[in-house]
């Protein structure tokens, strides 16, 4: 049992440190360690930097651009990336929808979507989600009708994240609604410019448009852009789901913030002293960081079990990753605002950059509320946190 | 980075579980262990000792097998499962700690080779009434004459003081009560005159004693390591028991979070196991969540406990015990409250679980003294 990494795990991370570090433009790194909204263009130009290096879609099979890494190495690059507050490749193309087609999908999906979906130059929206399936996500209801060589698409889907960029849509559709709700339902492919699609932003408690609603009103999609075998669409789902065990507790991310937290208590004055003099609010970033050290093991420990095994199976610790993750997130975020004190309040116009300059108050400061509020989704995304504990006791616990 | 056991250490793990059910199985040998003259059972301690566990930590020039934390951490979480009763934090954890490292070639040949045998048994008489937890407040004089010290003071809360056949007593020989600097270490008979040992239960059925030592003549070689200079030595060993604590409190929140689970499996009214309710199913889950949090901090506890700055050493030892304490008082109360009744009474073995963790992690510092460690220190250690 040892805590430390190998010399060859050390100059592993030190090599990505630094590409990280000197590869991706400050401007954009900046961004997200303080919150603010990436354009569309930040994605792109992080995430092609990383694909030129072979850093975009390590977890992908060798033969369509991932690594061959140990898991450890591949732990190694998440926590790095979220340390230098890289943005996270896409998720909907890296995480989701790429291995959903390289390992269900045909050769010639293969061949159509693996390259581009990995270079960002095909944006990925989710349509999962509907207004009647959030938690029960397997009662969806948007149908597909086979007619000669396509299917008729009908319904609608919403919290659609960055939908306003996509250029396809991945979508669980309805195919047979005379069986089991989870045995009827496709996996399925649709470019966002046909006919019949429609997107309204919706517009979150923070200000920002990152979530969408999409119709569908009779769009007709090719036969062919379905995904694997008809009907089998919820396995393909929940392939997809579990594929993101490293990485959701966003351990690495949410250290950078507590560290900047602490940088800024001690420059943001508070009386005679500072806010880092106040002994009540270093408890409790002392606690957040506690919390997050015994996390950091725990998912160390998963990363560490994961050796020689399929990791395709679920497995409790993705919850309590899940569970506890999204507590520290949401309290680190808290501490923001709490250091921000009076300046948590002001809500200044934005520029095109998301930037208020010049500020009111600290340049950081109005950015925090928003990113307190934005971040309460993340106990109810991914599988709500009540979710994770009907899972935890149920599949774990026998209950 | 690696979280593997080694196949020696699987081996020790396994038969120190089956040491333990067996020795432990049934919960009415824990009472008939308690009611024995020590207040434990003289035949555990046998065993122990032919397993190698009293001599494990010590190198095996002095007689030991040369164990590490990792080692200890396997046989007290073990022993936290079965809520052993036996002195193995005071003899093995604490005054073996003491010993191997400040002991003289002469104290360690005298006494290691017997704490392995289980013939001898240490207490490490430190805590007093004003300190509260901090380890350097200590008002025990030792005074220097002609054949060696005079010991004055009074002791409370020692483990297992009163049945240890040797104490190691803390003392100033220079300084003020709370200085740093100036506290010794003495080896001491606890027939020596004007040692006087009171000894009761603690709430956990354990044992311990309040010391109280009035003009204690102990000769010059009762001195254990250097002069005034224990400080240190004292705040590493604790550091150690403190993973151990962690450790064992780790063991026994297992046994009481699949204790709970099995009764909501069993307990039916309203016509359905109760566990069928979902209030009571997240409880549980979150039971599940403090045992594999706690489980990571006993295992960062172990791998910090050897880290070479003592600064670091003792944030990350008061980060870990700060968390495992907290998660045990949870899920304690938790299982209490998910069993219902049954968890009060003396018969059912949830309420004495619920009691130890309740000691342990109080024990050596409780949470709020183990986070005001970790605020003076601006944060946890950057891990190299």
């Amino acid at each position: 049992m040892d805590l430390r990494y190998t010399p060859d795990e050390i100059a592993f991370r030190d090599d990505l440190r630094k590409f990280f570090r000197n590869e991706i433009p400050l401007s954009i790194r900046r961004k997200v360690s303080e919150g603010r909204a990436l354009a569309r263009e930040d994605y792109v130009t992080s995430q092609r930097i990383l694909h030129a290096k072979g850093l975009a879609t390590p977890n992908w099979p060798v033969a369509w651009g991932g690594q061959d890494w140990t898991p450890v190495q591949r732990y190694i690059y998440v926590e790095e990336l979220q340390a230098a507050a890289v943005p996270q490749p896409l998720g909907f193309n890296v995480n989701m929808v790429g291995p959903v087609i390289a390992t269900f999908g045909s050769e010639a999906h293969k061949q159509r979507f693996l390259p581009s979906t990995a270079n960002l130059d095909i944006w990925w929206a989710q349509g999962f989600s509907e207004p009647g399936a959030g938690s029960d996500l397997a009662s969806l209801k948007t149908t597909a009708r086979r007619e000669g060589d396509e299917f008729i698409v009908n319904g609608q889907k919403t919290w659609t994240t960055l939908g306003q960029y996509a250029d396809w849509i991945f979508c669980l559709v309805r195919t047979d609604s005379t069986v089991k709700k989870q045995a009827g339902i496709s996996f399925i492919l649709i470019d966002m410019k046909t006919p019949g699609i429609t997107l309204r932003p919706i517009i979150t408690i923070d200000g920002g448009h990152e979530v969408n609603e999409v119709f569908f009103d009779e769009v007709r999609v090719p036969a062919e852009n379905l995904v694997g075998e008809l009907n089998k669409g919820w396995d393909y789902a929940k392939f997809l789901l579990s594929n993101e065990r490293i990485g959701i507790a966003r351990i690495g991310m949410t250290k950078e913030r507590l560290a900047r937290v602490k940088r800024l208590a001690q420059d943001t004055p508070a009386g005679e002293g500072m806010v880092w003099d106040d002994p009540d609010f270093r408890r409790r970033l002392a606690w957040s960081e506690i919390e997050l050290k015994a996390l950091e093991i725990t998912q160390m420990r998963v990363v560490a079990a994961q050796r020689g095994r399929a990791s395709d199976k679920p497995d409790p610790s993705s919850s309590i990753l899940k569970i506890k993750g999204s507590e520290i997130q949401q309290a680190s975020t808290q501490l923001l605002v709490d250091v921000a004190g009076p300046y948590a309040m002001p809500r200044p116009d934005r520029d095109e950059e998301g930037l208020n300059l010049p500020s009111v108050g600290p340049d950081w400061a109005d950015a925090a509320a928003p990113l307190f509020f934005n971040y309460r989704k993340v106990s109810i995304y991914g599988g709500s946190n009540e979710i994770q504990r009907n899972i935890i006791a149920k599949a774990f616990l026998g209950l | 980075m690696d979280f593997d056991l080694t196949d020696e250490q699987r081996m020790l793990s396994d038969s120190i579980r089956r040491l333990v059910s067996d020795a432990y199985d049934d919960f009415e040998k824990r009472k008939a262990y308690r009611a024995e003259p020590r207040g434990y059972a003289e035949s555990n301690w046998q065993k122990f000792a032919e397993m190698g566990l009293l001599g494990l930590p010590f190198s095996e020039d002095d007689g030991g097998f040369g164990g590490g934390p990792v080692e200890t951490m396997l046989v007290c979480e073990q022993f936290g499962r079965g809520l052993v009763v036996e002195p193995y934090l005071a003899t093995v954890v604490l005054g073996g700690g003491l010993l191997k490292r400040a002991g003289n070639a002469a104290q360690r040949a005298e006494l290691i080779p017997a704490i392995a045998e289980g013939t001898l048994t240490l207490a490490f008489a430190h805590q007093e009434r004003q300190a509260r937890h901090d380890l350097h407040d200590v008002a025990t004089t030792a005074t220097r004459n002609a054949d060696g010290y005079v010991l004055n003071g009074a002791k409370g809360v020692v483990l297992h003081g009163d049945s240890a056949d040797r104490l190691i007593v803390s003392a100033r020989t220079a300084g003020g009560r709370r200085d740093r600097d100036g506290i010794s270490l003495f080896l001491l008979d606890p027939a020596t005159a004007g040692v006087t040992r009171r000894g009761y239960a603690t709430q956990d059925g354990l044992r311990a004693a309040e010391v109280v030592l009035e003009n204690v003549t102990v000769p010059a070689d009762a001195l254990l390591g250097a002069e005034g200079a224990a400080l240190p030595l004292i705040e590493q060993v604790v550091d150690e028991a403190q993973a151990a604590i962690c450790a064992e409190a780790l063991g026994a929140m297992e046994v009481l979070r699949d204790l709970t689970v099995d009764y909501l499996k069993q307990r039916t009214q309203f016509g359905q196991a109760i566990g069928n309710f979902q209030a009571l199913q997240h409880r549980a889950a979150d039971m599940l969540v403090a045992t594999e949090q706690a489980r990571s901090m006993a295992m960062y506890a172990a791998m910090m406990v050897q880290e070479a700055d003592p600064t670091a050493r003792r944030t990350a030892l008061s980060a870990a015990k700060a968390l495992v304490a907290k998660n045990a008082d949870l899920l304690g109360k938790d299982a209490i409250q998910l069993h219902g009744g049954i968890a009060v009474t003396e018969e059912y073995k949830a309420g004495h679980y619920f009691k130890r963790l309740t000691m342990l992690a109080g024990l050596f510092g409780d949470v709020d003294h183990h986070l005001r460690v970790v605020v003076a220190a601006g944060g946890l250690p950057e891990a190299a």
